[in-house]
């Protein structure tokens, strides 16, 4: 059920300048007595993206999140919700809806007041109110499940509430704390692409906060990976997984191989026994000494076709119904590799079997060398 | 010996079998379970409770102030057309009503800044200041709140120190008021304390997120979530007060009869048919008010 029409927007967010960016956080940082939760962070989510913050449990999603919101004061650095500079605007002043992690639907409420909550506080009454909360419950398709409590809808259900509790105040940005948490597999999977479509369909800047990289992929348009308080890096997601910059976001976003050598040219690096491997000159940018090269397991065929090729022994091998993985014993280190599983009959080796593999220098990536690899 | 092995494996094969049929059928193991204590409970408390109801409809002989075992509605008959019987029930329904709601006002600022705002150990020290006062007597407590509110006690001691006149309240229904005030407040700041308490920190969050100021979240999501508590305080506030006839006795006045006093006059004449009659009012208006609060939703988990 598409809706064709967007939100109405207030008419002081539509007389910004477009491209004003919907949230700006300048060198924000957020101390806990001695815990810093965020760490000098800037950032800015444009208007109308989907935008995801991705990390590890502890490294400050959830107090950035919090800080956007008005439910925690940046220690130092300034927040900027469009042009509005906005600290110390309490929550109920910021033009801001939150999806809580566990909900927080009201228990004591019906699912209809539940969401004319917000627009009882704005001073919508009658049919307006009852027409727009019906609209609303009818986008999350739970029309007809007005008059029940919280705690006679499943979680999925809940979670669609808590959804229309916060999008029918028409924020400027909705909030999202692992929305999806608290659900099983295959209700994720499909809460996610009902999520992104009605993000899709509002046209309201969503941020989503999650430790799940599979989540923010599907999801984002955006993603910003944090480490320890900070961005790691940000991008779309095929730029974190095909180009990452960190050793980090590299191993946060999948498995990758990493070989490390000495650049020997404009688009070439030799390894520690003296073979010269390819790889792509503008990720390499110029650099010089030690560097990782790293290599996406699907990347990597196991036959001779690509440019670049190394021998191996596999070790062991994974099936794992879409593809099979095997651990390939080399010179430079175990290799993972993945092999779609795209042809009928057998899986083609088996450990112990000698393997040619081989890449294509564009699929490749640099990272700063590590001490231990990750 | 033989005889012996066999009623051993008859004994253990009767175990055996009683056991499979406990295992099939589990509502049986419970209502073994719970049979003695049950049936204590029906005996003891629901068994007193017929018989006041039964000897209500008894008389007494007049002359020999022997219980006359035939039935009549004349104890009922006599508190219905007596106006002073439904004096005595007005004051201590009114007076029950009154200290519940006292009670329900002080103790729920009390108890949200208890469960809310204060630091861990400021809640420590305010739970043993409400609950202190239960470690001693109940009429060690009266007997306190007599000698404050006496004509020469330190209440008026104060007010003239100010160079105020005496309060009056020794001997007077306001007094009564007070004291049943004080001595039931800790009854209603624990369950209110504990229904505050439970409330999720990120309810609160979502009402501020969907613009509610603090006051607006108090009302329509706090007191709420916190009506269950007063409810159950006030079960024992209301209950607690409707059945006393110590305070009554200690610091009202003259005109200060609760129906609990009368009772226990009846009881000493003796006329225990009467007694009974009267004491049948309290239990019905308590069960009437439990009625009005189910009928509120106040005992639906929410
Ligand atoms: N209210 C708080 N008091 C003290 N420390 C906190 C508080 N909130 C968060 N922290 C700390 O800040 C860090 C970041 O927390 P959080 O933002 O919740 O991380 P995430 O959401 O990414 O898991 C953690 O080390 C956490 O312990
Ligand atoms: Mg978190």
């Amino acid at each position: 059920m598409a809706v064709e029409e967007r939100i109405e927007q207030s008419p002081e967010r539509a007389a910004e300048p477009s491209g004003t960016p919907d949230v700006r956080l300048e060198r924000v940082t957020k101390r806990f007595d001695d815990v810093v939760a965020v760490d000098d962070l800037s950032l800015e989510i444009e208007r109308g993206s989907f935008f995801a913050l991705l990390g590890p449990s502890g490294c400050g999603k959830t107090t950035t999140l919090r800080m956007i919101g008005g439910f925690e004061e940046p220690s130092a650095g300034v927040i900027y919700l469009g042009d509005h500079e906005v600290s110390g605007t309490p929550p109920y002043k910021r033009d801001v809806n939150t999806v809580f992690q566990s909900y927080a639907l009201f228990p004591h409420l019906s699912i209809f007041e539940n969401v004319a909550f917000g627009l009882r506080r704005k001073g919508t009454r009658g049919g307006n109110l009852k027409g727009k909360v019906e609209e609303m419950l009818d986008l999350v398709q739970l029309s007809g499940y007005g008059r029940r409590k919280p705690r006679q809808l499943s979680g999925g259900q809940q979670q669609r509430v808590a959804l229309a509790r916060a999008l029918v105040n028409s924020p400027r940005v909705l909030l999202l704390d692992e929305p999806l948490g608290a659900l099983d597999l295959k209700l994720r999977k499909e809460m996610q692409l009902f999520i992104k479509r009605l993000q899709h369909d509002v046209g309201i800047t969503f941020i989503h906060v999650t430790h799940d990289q599979e989540e923010a992929m599907t999801m984002a348009d955006r993603i910003a990976v944090m480490n320890r308080g900070k961005i790691e890096q940000l991008g779309g997601p095929d730029d974190l997984y095909e180009r990452p910059q960190t050793a980090f976001v590299a191993g946060f976003l999948g498995i990758s191989n990493l070989l490390t050598g000495e650049v020997s040219g404009r688009d070439t690096v030799r390894l520690g026994d003296g073979t010269t491997i390819r790889v792509r000159a503008d990720a390499l940018d110029g650099r010089s000494g030690r560097v990782a090269v790293g290599i996406r397991p699907e990347k990597i065929r196991p036959d001779d076709q690509d440019p670049n090729a190394l021998q191996g022994v596999v070790r062991e091998r994974a099936y794992i119904g879409v593809s099979t993985q095997y651990i390939v014993e080399t010179r430079y280190g175990n290799v993972t590799v993945v092999v779609l599983n795209d042809r009928p009959g057998s899986i083609p080796h088996s450990p112990g079997d000698h393997l040619t593999l081989s890449w294509d220098p564009e699929a490749t990536f640099i990272l700063d060398p590590m001490e231990e690899p990750a | 010996m033989t005889q012996l092995v066999e009623a051993g494996a008859s004994l253990r094969s009767a175990r055996l079998r009683l056991s499979a049929a406990l295992w099939r059928r589990p509502w049986l193991k419970l209502a073994l379970l719970l049979a003695a204590p049950v049936l204590v409970f029906a005996v003891v408390y629901l068994g007193a409770l017929a018989s006041l109801f039964v000897s209500a409809f008894w008389q007494i002989d007049s002359f020999t102030a022997a219980v006359v075992h035939k039935w009549t509605l004349d104890n009922f008959r006599t508190l219905w057309h007596d106006h002073t019987y439904w004096r005595i029930t007005g004051r201590t329904i009114g007076l029950a009503a009154a200290v519940t709601v006292t009670d329900a006002v002080l103790a729920f600022p009390l108890a949200y800044f208890m469960a809310r705002i204060a630091p861990p150990r400021w809640r420590a020290l305010l739970f043993v200041a409400v609950l202190l006062p239960l470690w001693s007597s109940y009429l060690v407590r009266i007997y306190a709140w007599r000698t404050i509110l006496a004509k020469n006690g330190a209440l008026n001691w104060v007010l003239n120190g100010i160079g105020l006149p005496d309060a009056g309240l020794a001997y007077t229904n306001t007094a009564m008021w007070i004291v049943f005030s004080y001595v039931w407040l800790p009854f209603m700041v624990l369950p209110v304390y504990a229904a505050l308490e439970r409330i999720p920190d990120n309810y609160l969050e979502a009402s501020q997120d969907l613009g509610a100021k603090g006051s607006r979240t108090l009302r329509s999501v706090i007191l709420p979530l916190a009506i269950p508590g007063i409810v159950a305080g006030s079960i024992f506030t209301f209950s607690l007060t409707l059945g006393d006839f110590i305070t009554p006795a200690l610091v009202g006045g003259a005109g200060s009869s609760f129906i609990g006093n009368i009772v226990e006059d009846k009881v000493g004449q003796p006329d225990i048919p009467f007694a009974a009659a009267f004491a049948t009012v309290p239990v019905v208006v308590m069960g009437i008010y439990l009625l009005i609060a189910r009928r509120l939703g106040a005992f639906e988990a929410v």
